[in-house]
């Protein structure tokens, strides 16, 4: 957009209209002035968080090296601390999290864009998106009180009478658990999947509905093998933002991952993740090298969602694209 | 709009704050002594309306971390700062961290066992068999030896500790370095340690809650945490080789040793201490005072307090279960108030 | 043929089922939030939750009328600090920018919208908490605010984008220069959008607990003014649900129901204002 006035300041006669178009013009220059130091000042904060995680995970990086992310031990006595059992819970849970939220979420948006007729579709996913406003605490609140007693008496049992011999239902389940943060992280994400997953689906353009269904085909089929195919990527990208979202996922998860750091075969251990360890352990991090490994840690995850919102984001402009032509 | 009606209000209730602004003092650290300090400030301040006292408890490591940085006025902690500590204290705060104990209190074992209720005896190597993840059922011959007359079932114990760096981790793990030298091997006395196994919780609060929620779990927690939620908590064999229950006068004669034989910086550690009747998971908790502050106002409020906590505030502490302290150590220290500048 | 057609109708109307019964698994769950937190929050509701400061550890009877002002504060300030830097920059990206430098500067947003909440709490303790030499409300309000922006930037530029150009160029035929078009046509035209946006903003941020941990603290008594550690209310929640006093739970659901009641009344009422669409000044 160019910033050049409005008239051509030699067409206009000398004296008090110059100067009022001299005035017109800083009233321009001064809009995009304003409006480009905040762009500006956009860019400076994340670059100061940037810079801040950087410098401050100096003394660790400096310290521990790359081995600091193979490292399984968190020893603040003697020193030794390593990334691996955070980053294990982080996946681990973010994984059953999209296991159980990907089959619900792309089957609600499925119903949502293609089956239901619009004003069902538009009440139903209004009232989801609300499921997306509810505070992370709040999830948490719900998870220590509500789904903690409920899989102890009556989901893992049953899990464990059918498939206990399996290693990941191996052993006795305390309630706190990399399962039960993954079920809360499950509920927190799947409105994102359906509210992303529908708007991808419903910008398929309608000929390629037509055409599937003037060769016959039934809704289903259309939708199965026409109109998911071509919103695949989108739905895909949905995904990844959802995975992004349980991976820096604080609170619920702090309050029902059961803080231990370890690696365990089994669903039903407890453990921590990244954000849990840095938001129960940095306030009370005595000495340079904890809270320096504690906010490399905070680097890995910011890489890590960084990445993942970055293919994200390309994956659905490419459907978006796709639609249009 | 109701906007137009949210800034003014909102405005008004920040302002209003300020007319009757009051001397303003932070602190934060332990959580072992909360319920005294929350007691003693809140009682303060009706005194004092003027000075308001803010402690919150995030556990001795953020106490002390976080008056090294200068963010809070003062810091709380069960564990003495050792001399690295103090060292960095000194760089970075360009003065002395001062320690003045305020109380006495108990790390207890407390734990939720259906169907028990009982005092359960627990002897050293029980401790630390458990926390080292030897000892994994509560049947087992360490625990019921001690326990003849109870029923104890042949579940798993649930272990649970501090999920952060803590002073009521460090009386215990300190506790347990005396009487176990495979633990002192292994894990080591710190605030923070590795543990060789169990479930974090955070606080004395998040401990007792996770104990509280968890069936045949064991957890150690400052002795107030159990009594007010009702939970039971067991007998803790002492050196001379007596199950002795956490109480003020079982606290206190575990101090007797250190109330002839303080150290003139106060840093002592009273576990496993001699003498019949005495708690052996026992310990002072100290405030982290800074010999210098700046600010008059705050050094008067700071030195006040101290003054009136040695005095009226020690008769308040048995209500809550926490013992007084000697009073060759309160001598003590209302000499050292005095090296605040 | 027939039966093929018969197969096909029947996996059609199976799938039509169980998509169905995904979304309805997925909206029960939103019900039985609403609902256990009505359940458990109403019932612990009463004046001195309001009105009473927290009382001693261990003791009945306190309340959370500091928190409730605190995160009122902190919240202030996160939108005088977010709102103005995010629609300025959804200004900048929607009129003023050029491709390259608009280019960086959305991938600048959404970068800073990525970096998780926690993150952003240790980050403005050392850059503010430590800096100032205390916790505060102040840096509460800084660190809700950086998560407000990117959120206020998007939707601004959204809504401007959707502004039809007939618009800008009528105005501009009338002899107004950019800014005054702006001004006067375009951002009136797409305010009810911004606005909405804004609101859903305030109210994700509203129950970020996370970042408020290291920064605005918490305090038993009254906050005065901007410089002292504050309660807030997630933070109230978070620290009494996970401790071991029934009267503390009982705060921590009223506090949660009172927060989620909060929360959703601004989600539906911003939602339901967007989906009146762009308001074309007569």
């Amino acid at each position: 957009m160019a910033t050049t006035p409005v008239v051509n300041e030699g067409a206009l006669p000398p004296g008090r209209a110059q100067s009022f178009v001299r005035r017109l013009q800083a009233g321009e220059e001064l809009a995009y002035l304003v409006t480009a130091t905040a762009a500006a000042t956009i860019f400076l904060i994340t670059a100061l968080i940037l810079y801040e995680l950087f410098s401050q995970s100096a003394v660790s990086r400096h310290t521990l090296g790359w081995s600091f992310l193979f490292t399984s031990t968190w020893d603040p006595v003697a020193g030794n601390f390593g990334a691996l059992p955070f980053i294990y819970g982080t996946v681990v849970t973010s994984v059953l999290a999209l296991l159980i939220a990907i089959p619900l979420g792309v089957g609600a948006a499925i119903f949502l864009a293609e089956m239901a007729p619009m004003g069902i579709s538009n009440a139903l996913t209004f009232l989801i998106e609300l499921l997306a406003a509810v505070p992370s605490v709040i999830y948490g609140l719900l998870g220590i009180f509500v789904l903690i007693p409920i899989l102890q008496r009556s989901v893992v049992p049953a899990l464990k009478s059918v498939l206990g011999g399996l290693p990941i239902f191996h052993g006795t389940f305390y309630g706190v658990s990399v399962f039960s943060a993954g079920i809360v992280l499950a509920v927190m994400i799947v409105p994102f999947i359906i509210s992303v997953s529908r708007e991808v689906l419903l910008s398929v353009p309608n000929d390629q509905r037509e055409g599937s269904l003037a060769l016959g085909s039934t809704k289903w089929q259309t939708t199965w093998k026409v109109v998911v195919p071509f919103a695949s990527t989108g739905i895909t990208g949905s995904i990844f933002l959802a995975l992004a979202r349980a991976l820096g996922e604080t609170m619920a998860v702090t309050m029902v991952i059961g803080n231990t750091p370890q690696i365990k075969a089994s669903l039903l251990a407890p453990g921590n993740s990244i954000a849990s360890v840095i938001a129960s352990q940095f306030a009370e991090a005595t000495g340079d090298l904890y809270v320096s490994s504690l906010i490399e840690l905070g680097l890995v995850l910011f890489g890590v969602t960084f990445v993942l919102n970055g293919l994200a984001r390309i994956m659905i402009m490419t459907t978006g694209r796709k639609g249009a032509h | 709009m109701i906007n137009r009606l949210i800034l003014p209000a909102v405005a008004a209730a920040s302002l209003a704050g300020v007319a009757f602004a009051a001397l303003s003092l932070t602190g934060a650290g332990a959580t072992f002594p909360y319920p005294m300090y929350s007691k003693w400030f809140n009682e303060y301040n009706k005194l004092h309306p003027d000075i308001q006292i803010n402690y919150q408890s995030r556990g001795s490591g953020a106490g002390i971390q976080q008056v090294t940085e200068g963010t809070v006025d003062f810091g709380a902690s069960d564990g003495p700062m050792n001399d690295k500590q103090l060292a960095t204290f000194k760089d970075k705060r360009g003065c002395e961290a001062l320690h003045f104990p305020t109380v006495l209190g108990a790390d207890v074992p407390t734990y939720n066992i259906p169907g028990v209720t009982a005092d359960l005896n627990f002897t050293p190597a029980a401790l630390a068999g458990i926390y080292l993840g030897k000892i994994t059922k509560w049947n087992d011959p360490e625990i019921a030896k001690a326990n003849p007359k109870v029923k104890l079932p042949s579940s798993d114990i649930v272990v649970v500790h501090r999920a952060e760096a803590s002073g009521t981790t460090y009386i215990w793990v300190d506790y347990l370095s005396k009487v176990s030298p495979e633990w002192k091997e292994k894990v080591g006395v710190a605030a923070a340690v590795n543990w060789p196994t169990g479930l974090g919780g955070q606080g004395n609060e998040g401990v007792s809650g996770q104990v509280k929620q968890t069936e045949y779990a064991i957890g150690y927690v400052e002795l107030i945490y159990a009594i007010q939620t009702k939970m039971p908590y067991g007998n803790v064999q002492n050196s001379s080789g007596n199950f002795v229950k956490a109480d003020l006068a079982s606290v206190t004669a575990a101090a007797a040793g250190a109330a002839t034989n303080m150290p003139a910086d106060f840093r002592v550690s009273i576990t496993n201490a001699p003498g019949k009747n005495a708690y052996p998971i026992s310990s002072f908790t100290w405030l982290l005072i800074p010999s210098h502050i700046a600010d008059a106002n705050k050094k008067k409020a700071i030195l006040d307090f101290l003054h009136w906590m040695l005095g009226p505030g020690q008769k308040m502490t048995a209500a809550l279960s926490y013992a007084e302290l000697p009073k060759q150590v309160i001598a003590q220290e209302e000499k050292a108030i005095s090296k605040i500048q | 043929m027939n039966r093929s057609l018969k197969v096909r109708l029947f996996v059609n109307y199976l799938m039509l089922g169980l998509t169905g019964l995904c979304t309805l698994i997925t909206l029960s769950a939103l019900f039985f939030i609403l609902g256990y937190l009505v359940a458990h929050g109403i019932g612990s509701l009463n004046w001195s939750f309001f009105t009473r400061l927290p009382a001693p550890v261990g003791e009945a009877g306190g309340g959370m009328a500091n928190a409730i002002v605190g995160s009122g504060k902190a919240l202030l300030l996160a939108t005088l600090i977010g709102i103005p830097i995010g629609f300025l920059g959804g200004v900048y990206l929607a009129e003023y920018g050029n491709p390259a430098a608009s280019f960086v500067i959305r991938y600048v947003t959404d970068l800073l919208n990525g970096v998780p909440s926690i993150i952003i709490g240790v980050v403005v303790w050392g850059l503010v908490v430590q800096r100032m030499g205390h916790f505060s409300t102040f840096a509460g309000g800084v660190a809700l605010g950086i998560m407000m922006i990117p959120i206020s930037v998007r939707s601004t530029e959204e809504f401007l984008h959707a502004v039809p150009h007939s618009l800008r160029e009528a105005a501009s035929a009338l002899g107004a220069p950019k800014w005054k078009g702006l001004v006067t046509v375009v951002v009136p035209a797409a305010i009810r959008g911004i606005i909405s946006g804004t609101m859903l903003d305030l109210a994700r941020v509203a129950g970020e607990t996370a970042p408020l941990l290291f920064t605005a603290l918490g305090n038993q008594f009254w906050s005065n003014g901007w410089n002292e550690p504050t309660a807030t209310l997630p933070v109230m929640i978070y620290t009494y649900a996970i401790s071991a006093y029934d009267d503390w739970h009982r705060q921590a659901w009223a506090a949660g129901f009172v927060l989620l009641t909060v929360v959703l009344m601004v989600n539906i009422i911003a939602r339901m204002t967007m989906a009146r669409g762009i308001h074309i000044p007569r």
